[in-house]
């Protein structure tokens, strides 16, 4: 596994040494930051009507204010995750086939599942890093809430969001080293995300195709994690996806040999 | 060290490399010679294990290519006909990394990394970014990739592209250093690299092997053996019937001179003949002024010539 290594730390310096780590955080906080005000100037207004209609009907209010925020967050962080994992991956095979350093690490003693496992692990790790500062702001709610929140809410959200951008970046992967164009790649990516997660759409329909379409959607798992929930049928689902999509990158990256690279 | 046998590769209807044999002996130094096209990278990709051959086998360090891809991967260091470096690094981390990826141990690997940039003279650019390097830097930057982990069997496609004469020089005698402790193939289009360089020559046109040998042998063993150089003022007919005669004498060219009635004739001896005094008298029996006479020996550059040109019946493989 020292390839596995050397690959993650190589693609690790590659985004830090270029802007592009550093404007995908700032980018990502500032969205993040902005949204989060929103949420709270929202749940903070409906919270106020609640507790005028309950007085007004003399029953005790039950508008839980931190949980609602945790739950807008999150789902919001789920729309951003759309849009930034295709931009993630959009790059990470095509640039090597394009300036030439496939033929370096494709001769090399390392196997195609040490490289794609380097490269989604590297990808996984920027993703965490970008998460990681908007927990700021949750838990400093969380920390100033009455009664406190569960922390178990905030991590399986967190929970939830990791694996969802990993999902999405396995996926990214995939159609990255499918095509040597980035612009392609990140449509592509983008694209059959957005299938994957309005498969949700089929929770209106009763038939038991729609309950399978229903679990096969991304985003249907995550809203357990936001609701504190940890499924073991949704962390079968995220490791299922994300291991398939692993070993179709593994057989694409070894089938780039006989597609004359 | 590298066994090649019968090997094959086609991309599509076209074979770029074509029932290709040859072997490379351990400490040897092998150029391989041919024209744009001619399949010697493709050659040097399935040697690496980069791409798989149609057909044929091929066996570096005792495994086959194919099957023991990982083991032979481990013996081997390959610049590619582009150098494969990570613009955004420097010299030093790139280096590092291809230590990293080619196995060698963490204690080793700040020696293995300060030779490679020693013999490549890249000490003093070792902390600049690849990117900001120059074309010929690169391609030393790529050859110092190849050597970094000390493989047994070196494979360099066009190694000396994009250098001055000064570093091409540098990069010959660095190639002949090498030979003894490791193996290596070197391809090419620049016939006096390979004389320079190589022990041996496989000269490949359009996927096949025009001949493999020696340089010395196929500067001095070629077909005809020697060319005579002619300037005399003659009557052109009558020259032709009496060169015609001369026991070992073929393959006649008369061309006319630069000055007034003056021919400028080529004549082919036959191998191992000479024939020049032969000549001499008889263009002295008929009278006619005799300006110049010289042998000349085929270059590299007229066999090479000679095997790769487009008439098929030129081209008689040795081997
Ligand atoms: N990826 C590819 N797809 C289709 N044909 C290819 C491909 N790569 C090479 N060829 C063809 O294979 C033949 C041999 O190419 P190759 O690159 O091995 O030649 P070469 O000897 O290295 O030439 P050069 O001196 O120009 O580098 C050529 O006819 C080329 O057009
Ligand atoms: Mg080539």
């Amino acid at each position: 596994m020292h390839g596995l290594y050397a690959i993650y730390r190589k693609e690790m310096g590659h985004y830090f040494v270029s802007p592009i780590a550093y404007i995908f955080i700032g980018l990502f906080l500032i969205l993040t930051a902005f949204f989060f005000n929103v949420i709270l100037a929202g749940v903070i207004k409906q919270s106020f009507q609640m507790e005028m209609q309950s007085m007004q009907f003399g029953q005790p209010s039950s508008f839980d204010v931190p949980a609602a925020v945790l739950r807008d967050f999150f789902g919001l962080l789920s729309t951003l995750i759309l849009f930034f994992t295709p931009i993630l991956t959009m790059s990470v095979y095509a640039e090597e086939r394009k300036r030439g350093t496939m033929e370096l690490l494709m001769t090399s003693p390392v196997s195609e599942l040490e490289i794609v496992l380097g490269k989604f692990l590297a990808s996984l790790s920027l993703f965490a890093i970008m998460l990681l500062p908007t927990a700021s702001y949750l838990i400093f709610m969380v920390l100033r809430s009455e009664p406190m929140l569960p922390w178990r809410m905030l991590l399986a959200g967190y929970a939830g969001a990791l694996l969802l951008g990993g999902s999405l970046l396995a996926l990214g992967s995939f159609v990255s080293s499918l095509t040597e164009n980035q612009l392609i790649a990140a449509v592509i990516t983008f694209a059959a995300s957005l299938f994957i997660w309005v498969l949700d759409i089929a929770r209106s329909s009763d038939t038991g195709a729609g309950a399978v379409l229903q679990y096969l959607s991304v985003i249907r798992h995550y809203e357990d994690f936001t609701r504190g929930v940890i499924d073991t049928s949704s962390l079968i689902y995220y490791f299922s996806f994300i291991a398939l999509f692993i070993f179709l990158t593994v057989r694409s990256v070894d089938s780039m040999r006989w597609r004359r690279a | 060290m590298i066994e090649v046998q019968d090997l094959t590769k086609s991309y599509g209807a076209v074979k770029a490399v074509d029932d290709v044999s040859f072997t490379v002996n351990k400490g040897e130094i092998l150029g391989f010679l041919g024209p744009n096209g001619a399949g010697k990278t493709t050659t040097m990709r399935i040697l690496t294990g980069y791409m798989p051959a149609t057909s044929g086998t091929a066996r570096v360090a005792g495994f086959d290519v194919f099957r023991d891809s990982m083991q032979v991967r481990r013996h081997i260091g390959y610049l590619p006909e582009n150098p494969p470096v990570y613009p955004d690094m420097t010299v030093e981390a790139y280096l590092d990394f291809v230590a990293r990826i080619k196995n060698v141990p963490a204690e080793r690997r700040a020696v293995r990394i300060d030779d490679a940039l020693r013999k490549t003279n890249l000490e003093d650019r070792r902390s600049e970014l690849i990117k900001r390097l120059s074309r010929g830097y690169k391609q030393r930057v790529g050859i110092a990739q190849a050597l970094v982990h000390d493989p047994d069997v070196i494979i360099l496609d066009e190694p000396t592209v994009g250098l001055d004469p000064k570093q091409i020089i540098e990069v010959r005698n660095l190639i002949k250093g090498l030979a003894g402790n490791h193996t290596i193939i070197l391809s090419t289009h620049i016939l006096p690299e390979v004389s320079m360089t190589c022990d041996r020559v496989v000269i490949i046109n359009k996927g096949k092997i025009a001949a493999v040998d020696t340089p010395q042998n196929l500067t001095s063993q070629l077909k005809g053996g020697q060319k005579i150089r002619i300037e005399v003022e003659a009557p052109e007919r009558r020259l032709r019937e009496v060169l015609a005669q001369i026991p070992g004498a073929s393959r006649v060219e008369v061309e006319p001179g630069r000055t007034g009635e003056r021919l400028e004739v080529t004549v082919e001896a036959a191998q191992g003949q000479d024939i020049r005094s032969d000549i001499a008298a008889k263009i002295v029996q008929n009278g006619w002024p005799l300006f110049e006479l010289r042998g000349v020996s085929l270059s590299l550059e007229d066999i090479f010539l000679e095997l790769t040109m487009d008439d098929a019946t030129h081209a008689q493989p040795s081997s």
